[in-house]
C-alpha cells in the first residue's frame, strides 16, 4: 500500500482523479439542487462532437484544445435544450435525451469519418469515449485544476445569484436579476466541470461524477456551502480511492472503479446520513410507532380502570389483547408501561397505575 | 445496390420501427431518459447473461438482459420513493452504477468474454449481414434482421393488445385505477418491453442509437400531431426516414452508420421544429408578428377614438404625435398607419391629421369591450 502511494504514475492518476472529483463533485451540487442532474449526462454526450471537429480544425490533439472544443459543443448542446423546452410543448427529459443521443451519434459520425480518412493519426480520440485515467499526464492534472479553478472562481463571484437561481428564480427576477443570465453562467460553470472529467472517467460515466457526490453531500446538510464543501470533498475521496483501487487489482478500470466508490458513498449517506438517513427514519419510526401502541395500551387500560369504583383493581392481560388486538403485543406493551412505573403487574394481572 | 446493403437498410428500418413505438409513450410519459439509463445498464445484463449461455444470439441473453433494464427501473423508483432524491438524480446514480459494474466485469474476464463495450454501445451495422442464420441448409438472412423483426412484432402485438390501457395510463393515471387498470402493471409491463426492445437493438444499431430513435421522431411526430394514433403513425415513418437517410449519409462518409442515423433523427427533428405547420419556430415568429401588428392597430384605433372629438385632436392624432404617446418607433408607426389606411380604418387628412372611418370606429369599440 505504501508503496503503491510512493508510485509516481499512481500519484500522478490520483492527483487528476482528486482534483476531477473536486471540481465535477462540488459544482455538480447546483445541478442536482436545480433539478438537472441529467445535464451533466446530456453535456457530456453532446462534447463528442466537439472534440472531433476541435480536433479537425486544428489537426492537434493537445488535450487543452480538445476540452476546449468539448466546452463549446456541450455548451451548444445546453443552449438547444433550453430553446425546445421554451420554445414547445416538450418536456426537459425529452430534450434532453435527444440532444444527448444526436449530438453523441454526430460525435461517432467525426470521429469514425477521421478515422477512416487515410492521413489521419487520429489514435487517443477515442479515450474520450469511456476515459482512461491511468494514461493520465502530469499536463492533464494541470488542464483540470486550471479550468477548475476558473469555474470556482466564477461560482465564488455569482454565489449569491446561484443560490437565488436554485432556490427561488421568480424573487431573483423580482428584484432586478437576469437570471437568463445567470442561468447561462451556471451553465458554462457545469460544462467546465463536466468536460474537465471526460479524458479520466469518458463520456458515459461522466453523469456519476456530476450527480452522485451532490446526492450524497445533500443528505449530510441543509445548508449551501457545506453541501457544495462535502460535495467536492466526496468527489476527491472518491477520485483518489478509485486510482488506488485500480491500481492494486489486475484489469480493474479507472473510471468505473471511481464511480463505483461513488455509488458506496452515495449508497452510505442515503443510509446512514443522521436525520435523513434510512436507517434513521427507520428506527424514529418503529420507536414512535411503539409509543403510540403503548399509549393506546394505556387507554385501554384507563378505560377499564374507571369502570371499577377501585382503581386499583387489577385487569387480566386477556382483556387487553381483546381491546388492543394484537395477541402478546398487548402485554408486551404493557410491560413496557410498567417500566415507566405506570402499570404494576400482580401476578397475571395488570393493574393501572397512574 | 448490392444485397448487404439491401439488408443493411432493412435492418435499420425495422429497427428504427421498433424503437420509435414504444418510444411515443417514453416521451409522452416524461420517461425518454429511462431510455438513457436502461440503454446502458443492459450491458451489465448482457455481460452476466453471456457468462450462462455463453453464446450472444441465445433468446436467453436477451430476455436476461432485459431483465437488468427493468431492474434498473424498479431500482430507479427504489431510490426516488425514499424521497431523498429526486428522480432525475435517481437515474443519474442507478445507470452508471450498473454500467461500471459491467466495464468492470468484462475488464476482470476479458479473456472469456468476447464482448467490446465499444460493440455494446456504439454497434456495427456494416457487420450486420454477416452474421446469418441457415436454417437446413438454406439461408435464412442475418440473424439481426430476425431479432429485429421478433422485436418489432412484440411491440404491435403489446400496443395493440394494450393500447387502451397505455393511452390511459399516460394520460389520466388516476382515472385508469378507478376502471381498474393498474398503473404500476402497466408501466413494468411496458418497462420491459423497451428493455427487450433495448436490448434486441444493441447487437445491430448499439445502445446511443436506440436513444436516438426512440427520442427523436416521436418528439418531432408531437410537434406536427396531437393525436396518438397519427403520432404513432408519424413517428414510425420519421423513424423509418432517418434510417434510410442515416445510411445513405454514412454510405457518402464512409462513416459510422448508427451515428449517422442518430444525426439523420436529429436533422428531422431540426427540420420539423423549425417548420411545423403551427409549432415551429418559424410558424410562432409568424404569429407573433402578426399579433404585435393586430395590436398595434387596435392601439391606434382605440388612441383615435378617444380623442376624436376633442378640442386637442388635431394635435394628437397624427403621425408624428404616437412616437411620444405610443412610444412607437417612428418607422414602426408609419407602418401601422399605412397599414390601417390600407383597410380603410382611417383616413389622413390633407393636414396630417388621422381621422376614422366607421370600420375603424367599430374596432375600436369591439376591442375596447372585448
Amino acid at each position: 500500500m505504501f508503496d503503491l502511494l510512493l508510485d509516481p504514475t499512481l500519484r500522478i492518476v490520483a492527483l487528476g482523479s482528486a482534483a476531477l472529483g473536486i471540481v465535477s463533485g462540488g459544482l455538480g451540487a447546483f445541478a442536482v439542487l436545480r433539478k438537472q442532474s441529467l445535464l451533466g449526462d446530456a453535456i457530456s454526450h453532446a462534447a463528442l462532437p466537439g472534440i472531433a471537429l476541435a480536433f479537425m480544425l486544428t489537426g492537434s490533439k493537445h488535450p487543452l484544445v480538445l476540452v476546449l472544443g468539448a466546452a463549446a459543443a456541450g455548451w451548444i448542446g445546453t443552449l438547444i435544450v433550453m430553446a425546445i423546452t421554451r420554445s414547445t410543448y416538450l418536456k426537459e427529459d425529452t430534450a434532453l435525451g435527444l440532444v444527448l443521443s444526436v449530438f453523441f451519434g454526430a460525435g461517432l459520425v467525426l470521429l469514425t469519418f477521421i478515422q477512416h480518412r487515410p492521413d489521419a493519426a487520429q489514435a487517443g480520440l477515442d479515450r474520450y469515449l469511456f476515459g482512461q485515467a491511468a494514461t493520465q499526464l502530469a499536463r492533464d492534472v494541470a488542464i483540470v485544476a486550471g479550468l477548475g479553478i476558473a469555474a470556482y472562481a466564477i461560482t465564488f463571484l455569482f454565489w449569491k445569484e446561484f443560490k437565488l437561481l436554485s432556490f427561488d428564480r421568480e424573487f431573483g427576477a423580482s428584484v432586478g436579476i437576469s437570471m437568463r443570465f445567470v442561468d447561462v453562467v451556471l451553465t458554462t460553470v457545469l460544462v467546465i466541470a463536466v468536460v474537465v472529467g471526460l479524458q479520466t472517467v469518458g463520456v458515459v460515466l461522466m453523469a456519476a461524477m456530476i450527480v452522485a457526490p451532490a446526492a450524497a453531500a445533500r443528505q449530510w446538510t441543509n445548508r449551501l456551502g457545506t453541501m457544495v464543501a462535502l460535495s467536492a470533498g466526496f468527489g476527491a475521496l472518491a477520485g483518489v480511492a478509485g486510482s488506488v483501487l485500480s491500481a492494486t487489482g489486475a484489469n480493474l478500470p479507472t473510471g468505473p472503479m471511481i464511480v463505483l466508490c461513488l455509488t458506496a458513498i452515495a449508497l452510505l449517506s442515503l443510509l446512514l446520513a443522521p436525520a435523513r438517513g434510512l436507517v434513521w427514519s427507520f428506527v424514529r419510526h418503529k420507536r414512535s410507532q411503539r409509543v403510540l401502541r403503548v399509549e393506546a395500551t394505556l387507554l385501554d387500560l384507563y378505560a377499564m380502570a374507571r369502570q371499577h369504583a377501585d382503581p386499583g383493581h387489577a385487569h387480566a392481560s386477556g382483556a387487553l389483547r381483546a381491546l388492543g388486538g394484537g395477541g402478546a403485543a398487548a402485554t408486551w406493551r404493557a410491560r413496557c408501561a410498567g417500566s415507566r412505573g405506570v402499570v404494576s403487574r400482580v401476578s397475571r394481572r395488570v393493574t393501572a397505575g397512574r | 445496390m448490392t444485397q448487404f446493403q439491401v439488408e443493411i437498410q432493412l435492418i435499420a428500418a425495422v429497427a428504427a420501427v421498433a424503437c420509435a413505438l414504444p418510444g411515443v409513450f417514453l416521451v409522452l410519459r416524461r420517461m425518454a431518459l429511462m431510455s438513457d439509463a436502461i440503454s446502458h445498464s443492459i450491458l451489465l445484463g448482457i455481460v452476466l447473461a453471456f457468462f450462462l449461455v455463453e453464446s450472444l444470439a441465445s433468446p436467453l441473453l436477451i430476455l436476461g438482459a432485459a431483465a437488468t433494464g427493468v431492474l434498473t427501473v424498479w431500482l430507479v423508483e427504489l431510490t426516488h420513493r425514499t424521497r431523498l432524491v429526486r428522480e432525475d438524480a435517481a437515474i443519474g446514480l442507478v445507470f452508471p452504477a450498473l454500467f461500471s459494474v459491467g466495464v468492470v466485469l468484462i475488464a476482470r474476464h476479458a479473456g472469456s468474454v468476447h464482448l467490446d463495450v465499444d460493440a455494446v454501445l456504439l454497434g456495427e451495422l456494416a457487420f450486420a449481414p454477416f452474421n446469418r442464420i441457415t436454417i437446413a441448409g438454406y439461408d435464412a438472412g442475418p440473424q439481426a434482421l430476425w431479432v429485429m423483426g421478433a422485436v418489432l412484432i412484440a411491440n404491435v402485438v403489446f400496443l395493440g393488445l394494450f393500447y387502451k390501457e397505455l393511452e390511459l395510463t399516460t394520460f389520466d393515471a388516476a382515472l385508469a385505477a378507478s376502471l381498474g387498470i393498474s398503473p404500476a402493471l402497466v408501466h413494468y409491463g411496458f418497462m420491459t418491453l423497451v428493455s427487450i426492445t433495448a436490448v434486441g437493438a444493441f447487437d445491430a444499431v448499439g445502445s446511443v442509437l436506440v436513444i436516438a430513435l426512440m427520442i427523436a421522431p416521436p418528439a418531432a411526430a408531437y410537434l406536427v400531431t396531437e393525436r396518438l394514433t397519427a403520432m404513432i403513425m408519424i413517428s414510425a415513418l420519421f423513424g423509418l426516414l432517418s434510417a434510410i437517410l442515416g445510411y445513405w449519409m454514412a454510405h457518402v462518409m464512409d462513416a459510422s452508420i448508427a451515428g449517422s442515423m442518430a444525426t439523420m433523427a436529429g436533422i428531422v427533428f431540426l427540420v420539423v421544429w423549425m417548420f411545423a405547420p403551427g409549432r415551429g419556430i418559424l410558424a410562432l415568429a409568424r404569429r407573433h408578428a402578426r399579433q404585435r401588428l393586430e395590436f398595434a392597430e387596435r392601439m391606434l384605433v382605440i388612441h383615435l377614438m378617444h380623442h376624436e372629438h376633442s378640442p386637442d385632436a388635431a394635435e394628437e392624432n397624427r403621425l408624428g404625435h404616437l412616437q411620444g404617446h405610443l412610444r412607437w418607433k417612428p418607422e414602426f408607426a408609419s407602418r401601422i398607419v399605412r397599414g390601417a389606411e390600407r383597410r380603410e380604418l382611417l383616413r389622413c387628412e390633407a393636414g396630417g391629421e388621422l381621422v376614422l372611418t366607421d370600420r375603424g370606429r367599430d374596432l375600436a369599440r369591439v376591442a375596447m369591450t372585448s
